[in-house]
């Protein structure tokens, strides 16, 4: 990225400060438009109007939120352990912003065209399991500390399956870069992964159903890696108050808010990149029609931008239909479904990618 | 393993019906109705705020007494001779001064007791339910038209008028049949 908006504007100062605040600049519209999104959907689905009072539509709520936000007092009870409270929320929103590093926005946005850009993701995402912990334990509040302990054992189970199947995804492509994934799934999107990929062979064909589980296996343990409903059990409005952020308020609050935004976004990138072709159009790009190669990035980043938020509607969807697992019934589906599953589908997948 | 193969089954076939429901719901219009801009049409027979046409009220004060927690306070003064109060829209003949009529709905059940008796149908139940005050005492409605002043003043005539009444029976007394309308055009002079 640095390179092509060096290319764009000749400063480097500029390029560096735009490569920076860019990924943040996500985070930040993902956020404001997805607490919007959230209420009018869930609204829309329960029969009801949604905020209409501020702006039109309600389109200003979020921002009336957070500038209520901004002002609140920084209240911190006497009994917390101050420092590990205060870091916290900070290596929340850390974990899941670092993430954006290396998510290829279009071939030529990308922060980072690591080698390892999907293990670096998956790695620098458990960091915020150390976050959710600190808060929940320095918290010194029962209902943080009930929520942090499931929010880890949940996290730190759903990340098997998931890895499983990005295993399983990265023998078939045979590397881990990103933006390699996504290149390598070009033009249109019966060249998708979840269609079996680029190459027009007998493989291609075997592989759609097992992509599809592979598809179905890694969304549904993102969900709960991102402690999205029904895999909300680490915060649990109904029992927990509000997990593992309950003793926190205003600004710091908010940043939990953020990260867990910026982490719906992150988890549905990750999801589009290994199945649904990444940054790639499905129905080719206008720019190559036209004449005008200039226009293809912006073209990828619209793309980009469109299934990431496809996603995240989708859980949305998911979150407003399906009520919360208890936590026996989060373990099973972990380990006696999702990872018998992830595995078979793993064994197949190398099976049919060395044929 | 048939049990496992069918939970998952189950488990994916359960999500997809749940998720085709949310989806039409997406589409159906809201049911909430917008308060503040938008009302429901209120039943027939509901009981909100009272009214009393003061124009109508002839004093009798049966309101008054029906209502059971004693909101409703009517004060009267009798008219004198010659004084003309007109009727009522249904042509009962008015004789009494309303001079004071309130009602206190801080205390008001709104039991519609007192609208029954009204023989002149004045006091009668509106829609207006949105009436609520900072202050109890704002919520203290007067109906009758008297300021305070007037109030003493056609008390002040009836006393007057009944003193001379007494005053004329003695001299009727003393000395009978004089000129017994002149203190009634004084009235009227003075009126």
């Amino acid at each position: 990225m640095y390179q092509f908006i060096y290319d764009l504007t000749g400063n480097m100062i500029i390029s560096t400060l735009v490569v920076a605040v860019f990924p943040l600049v996500n985070v930040l519209l993902v956020a404001l438009i997805g607490v919007y999104l959230e209420r009018k959907v869930s609204a829309w689905m329960q029969d009801r109007v949604g905020p209409n009072r501020t702006g039109p539509y309600g389109l200003f709520q979020t921002v009336a939120d957070f500038v209520k936000m901004m002002q609140k007092e920084d209240a911190v009870s006497n009994e917390v352990d101050k420092k590990l409270y205060n870091i916290a929320p900070v290596l929340v929103f850390a974990g899941s912003f670092a993430a954006y590093a290396a998510i290829p926005f279009s071939s030529k946005l990308i922060g980072s065209e690591a080698e390892v850009g999907i293990f670096y993701v998956i790695a620098i995402s458990s960091l915020v399991v150390a976050g959710i912990l600190m808060a929940g334990w320095s918290s010194n509040n029962k209902y943080s500390l009930l929520g942090a302990m499931r929010s880890a054992a949940q996290i730190v189970s759903y990340e098997i399956p998931t890895a499983l199947v990005v295993l399983s995804m990265v023998m078939l492509t045979g590397t881990l870069s990103l933006s390699k994934m996504s290149e390598m799934q070009t033009a249109y999107f019966w060249n998708w992964n979840i269609f079996g990929g680029a190459a027009f062979a007998l493989n291609k064909f075997l592989l759609i159903p097992f992509m599809l589980v592979g598809f179905i296996i890694v969304f549904i343990s993102t969900l709960a890696e991102v402690n999205r409903t029904p895999f909300d059990i680490p915060e649990a409005e109904s029992e927990l108050v509000a997990g593992y952020f309950t003793e926190y308020c205003g600004m710091k609050w908010a940043m939990f808010m953020l990260s867990e935004y910026g982490n719906m976004f992150a988890v549905s990138a990750i999801v589009s990149i290994l199945f649904f072709g990444g940054y790639q159009s499905p129905i080719g790009y206008l720019g190559n029609t036209i004449g005008a190669t200039w226009l293809i990035p912006y073209e990828q980043a619209f793309w980009f931008v469109a299934k990431g938020w496809f996603f995240i509607l989708v859980q949305m969807w998911l979150r407003w239909t399906l009520p919360r697992l208890r936590v026996d019934q989060l373990m099973a589906v972990c380990w006696k479904y999702l990872i018998p599953y992830a595995f078979l589908n793993l064994i197949i997948i190398g099976i049919i990618s060395l044929l | 393993m048939k049990q496992y193969l069918k939970n998952t089954w189950l488990g994916i076939w359960t999500v997809l019906v749940g998720m085709r429901i949310t989806f039409k719901h997406l589409f159906k219009p809201a049911v909430t109705i917008q308060y503040p801009e938008v009302k429901l049409t209120l039943p027939e027979r509901e009981r909100n705020r009272l009214y009393v046409n003061i124009d109508d009220c002839i004093g009798c004060d049966q309101c008054a007494r029906a209502c059971p927690v004693s909101c409703i306070n009517v004060e009267t003064t009798k008219s004198i001779p010659g004084e003309d109060l007109g009727t009522t829209s249904n042509g009962k003949k008015k004789a009494l001064w309303v001079t004071n009529f309130t009602i206190d709905f801080a205390k008001c059940c709104y039991c519609q007791l007192c609208v029954f008796p009204c023989p002149t149908e004045c006091i009668y139940m509106t829609d207006v339910f949105e009436f609520s005050e900072y202050k109890r005492s704002n919520l203290l409605y007067k109906f009758s038209v008297f300021t305070e002043e007037e109030a003493v003043q056609k008390k002040l005539n009836f006393e007057k008028f009944q003193a001379e009444k007494e005053a004329q029976k003695a001299a009727a007394a003393a000395a009978p049949k004089p000129a017994a309308a002149e203190p009634k055009t004084e009235e009227k002079k003075s009126e």
